[in-house]
């Protein structure tokens, strides 16, 4: 597959919970390496078009379409459901908001990391291990903590964690749902540092959700700014952020406090 | 349904139960799953689990299964970690003898059928016998992954790594793999199965076995199989492969080398043997003239070489 | 001052129109402009003149396609082709500003814990120039423009506003990109930096790049702009409520 191939391709993807319009006819086209951040305040619906585009929620209507490394595109919902889980451990990574969501709390961190290896098939405890040490290092977790449980790791070290677990089998495309909410600043930026050179390093496409614009601005090529389940403006992160056209996005941009 | 009418066998046993205590239309319902469960070997077919007249945990899944497999020409033997003596293998063999009015035994070769709670006879086992585990807990992932729902689906689509984490844990807590029993396996190249709480001494047992292995879980209502000549393979690291115990010394009672060691204490000044944990067969080996270094009296022989200090 | 015939158009702006509606603010409507159109040669360097409020920046920025427009294209040859920013797709205008479009703004925008030396390695790692090679030209641009070596190793965050602003020039420079955008560039820059800055920028020219750029500074101006381009007569009536 070459650069040219779209990664991800929605198209009307719609969500209703009972009356809620949790994603309104929801479109748009994500290319390999492409870090798209999706903003909107709580309930904008964020976070559902996240678990439809990550196979999570199936979408009433619409169609999600992902390009595998053979550049075979495929709906991700009409795949088998091994299929796509099998995608979801290898091609696709998701990096939750709370740690606990996405990391097993009572492997040690090493086992964490090593999981979607031997998922794959890994067999072999030395390689296993030497690349949970490698992932450890490149994510700036001290090496001597391999073997401690997460339980006993602080905030900002459990995501990091969690991303270590996500990025070890060399995923394509990563989603992230406001993964550096709920920890504090100093963290917070270290925590995103990291993640800008993973991403670039990697050239893995990301899919952002946060609520935070300087989060978005610092990490996102693209931004789709949400409101009540729909896209209401899209387009480059900084032409949103410093020429925002639609009324909730002026809003949304106004509200920023200065510091 | 046939529309033979089955007489009822009042006559059977002392106590008015239908023969082997459950009813005819439970033990088809039983033997159709088991069917099914050697149809795919280490599969757990899940199965109506009857009350019993004793509590889940005594090994309701195994009676039950052995209650529909029995016949009345049958030769039935009951072991609990190995022995025929103790409470469970006693209470379990009485049980048939007085509902099915079975014969009984404790030799391992005489028998046809052998319900067993945590070990598998040291003697190969042949085609014409059927081995019964009772099963606490059928589900090998059951600490892994706390959801049901999430748990089939792992076996539905052998996504197995979890099970590896597992034994990654063991060594890289412990610089080897430490799970010493209900040690996980693979049956057949496919089902990833928990083969009961049996040492890992008996895994390489299972592999291959000429005889039929049926598993029964009565409170967690399953039923699984290895049909005979199945592999099992007990997962394990290209770097850390699988290996059995081995003990420093040999039976204490008979002298074998090779079969499963209790831990036996003696005294309260430190005195210990270690006497094979499978009573049949060391007493048969004994029978054959093989000795230990406790075999007249353990006791006695433990003070022997100690100091004569107190 | 040379004035080069016969050179590559690099820049292209035709009917250019461009209103903001202020939706927070009652609705209100700021006409900046509208049918503006100017070109920029290949070694050319333009400046944009005319009073505060005049919309200098807004074109800047809108030339580096940071701000959206209504009407009109704004065409740049990238790779040799003439691509127009306002029509095209985000992960092209990326790409455009990646090997073509250089722009230095008045502020620094900080990323906290990245390190001065990494800010400005970091175009010429976007294009892929390993890190070794990166490091060295950033450290001689550094040097040059006399940022002491002391703070290549530290985030820019705390620096004084001239260091901060010599570091964003030194971003804006590292790459050597065929078209550079330079708002107020010696803004807050001291003599002897500001002479180094001109220097830069005769450089970037004679190298065949084009430049456009708002100095506040006359003596700059004269020394580095080939044309003026006079804001005022392209002021559109601005002001008007909607």
């Amino acid at each position: 597959m070459s650069d040219d191939d779209v990664l991800l391709q929605v198209d009307g993807v719609c969500k209703n919970f009972g009356e809620i319009r949790a994603c309104d006819n929801v479109s748009f086209e994500l290319w390999p390496g492409e870090v798209l951040g999706i903003v909107g305040e709580s309930g904008s619906g964020k976070t559902t078009l996240l678990n439809c585009l990550a196979g999570r929620t199936e979408p009433d209507s619409g169609l999600i379409s992902y390009t595998n490394r053979r550049g075979e595109a495929s709906d991700i919902f009409a795949m088998f459901e091994p299929e796509r889980r099998m995608l979801a451990r290898t091609d696709w990574g998701f990096v939750h908001q709370n740690p606990r969501d996405g990391l097993r709390l009572d492997i040690t961190a090493g086992g964490n990391i090593g999981e979607r290896l031997m998922m794959v098939g890994a067999r072999h405890y030395g390689n296993i291990r030497g690349e949970a040490e490698t992932w450890m290092n490149r994510v700036e977790l001290e090496l001597g903590r391999i073997d401690s449980l997460p339980r006993t790791f602080s905030g900002g070290m459990q995501q990091r964690l969690q991303i270590a677990r996500n990025l070890v089998s060399g995923p394509r495309l990563i989603f992230m749902d406001e993964p550096t909410g709920g920890l504090d600043v100093s963290v917070q930026a270290r925590l995103l540092d990291l993640l800008r050179e993973l991403v670039r390093e990697l050239n893995v496409a990301v899919v952002i959700v946060t609520h935070d614009l300087a989060v978005a601005r610092l990490l996102s090529d693209r931004l789709m700014v949400m409101r009540h389940g729909a896209v209401v403006e899209s387009g480059l992160t900084d032409q949103v952020l410093d020429d925002p056209q639609h009324a909730y996005s002026q809003l949304l941009v106004s509200s920023i406090l200065q510091v | 349904m046939s529309a033979r009418k089955r007489k009822t066998r009042h006559d059977d046993g002392e106590t008015g139960y239908n023969f082997a205590y459950l009813d005819e239309q439970t033990k088809r319902m039983i033997r159709r799953c088991i069917l099914k469960a050697v149809a795919v070997p280490g599969y757990q077919v899940p199965f109506g689990s009857r009350e019993m007249p004793l509590p889940y945990g005594w090994g309701t899944g195994g009676i039950q299964v052995t209650a529909s497999i029995i016949g009345r020409n049958d030769m039935l033997k009951v072991i609990d970690q190995g022995s025929d003596d103790t409470t469970n293998a006693v209470s379990i063999r009485a049980f048939f003898a007085k509902t099915a009015d079975v014969a009984t035994t404790e030799e391992t070769s005489k028998a046809s059928v052998i319900q067993t709670r945590h070990r598998i006879p040291e003697r190969k086992l042949r085609a014409d016998q059927i081995l019964v585990y009772q099963v606490p807990i059928p589900e090998p992932l059951r600490f892994l992954e706390p959801r049901e729902t999430e748990c089939r689906k792992v076996h539905a689509y052998s996504e197995y790594g979890v099970m590896q984490v597992k034994l990654y844990e063991d060594i890289a807590r412990y610089g080897r793999i430490t799970t010493a029993y209900a040690y996980p396996v693979r049956v057949d190249d496919r089902y990833i199965m928990d083969p009961s709480p049996i040492p890992k001494f008996d895994n390489p047992k299972m592999d291959n076995s000429p005889a039929l292995q049926l598993f029964g879980a009565g409170r967690e209502k399953r039923i699984y199989a290895i049909p005979p000549y199945t592999t099992v393979h007990s997962l394990d690291f290209e770097d850390h492969p699988f290996d059995v115990e081995t003990w420093d010394e040999p039976c204490g009672l008979c002298g074998a080398t090779d079969s499963f060691l209790d831990e036996i204490i003696l005294d309260d000044q430190g005195g210990r043997m270690f006497a094979c944990s499978d009573s049949n067969f060391c007493t048969a080996r004994r029978a054959d003239g093989h000795t230990g270094q406790f075999a007249e009296d353990p006791i006695e022989e433990s003070r022997k070489g100690e100091p004569a200090h107190v | 001052m040379v004035t080069k015939q016969n050179t590559q158009t690099m820049i292209d702006v035709s009917g250019l129109s461009k209103t903001f509606v202020l939706h927070t603010q009652g609705s209100a409507r700021i006409s900046v402009f509208e049918d503006l159109s100017l070109d920029v040669a290949a070694g050319e360097c333009m400046a944009l003149d005319g009073p505060s409020g005049a919309g200098k920046s807004t074109l800047m920025r809108i030339l580096y396609a940071n701000y959206r427009i209504d009407q009109g294209r704004i065409e740049v040859r990238h790779e040799g082709e003439m691509v127009d920013l306002a029509s095209s797709a985000p992960r092209t205008v990326l790409e455009v500003r990646r090997h073509t479009l250089g722009y230095v703004s008045q502020f620094l925008r900080v990323i906290p814990r990245v390190s001065t030396l990494d800010v400005v390695a970091e175009p010429l790692r976007a294009l892929g120039t390993d890190e070794a090679e990166a490091h060295d030209r950033a450290r001689t641009m550094l040097a040059r423009l006399n940022v002491p070596e002391r703070l290549w190793g530290l985030a820019p965050a705390t620096f004084s506003g001239g260091e901060q602003q010599r570091v964003n020039v030194a971003r804006g420079f590292v790459a050597e990109l065929p078209i550079l955008l330079l708002d107020e560039p010696t803004a807050s820059l001291d003599a002897i930096n500001r002479q180094c800055v001109m220097g830069l920028i005769d450089e970037a020219k004679t190298r065949g790049a084009a430049v456009v750029g708002i100095f506040h500074d006359r003596e700059v101006r004269d020394a580095v702009a080939d044309r003026v381009f006079d804001m005022r007569e392209t002021l559109a009536a601005s002001g008007e409520a909607a």
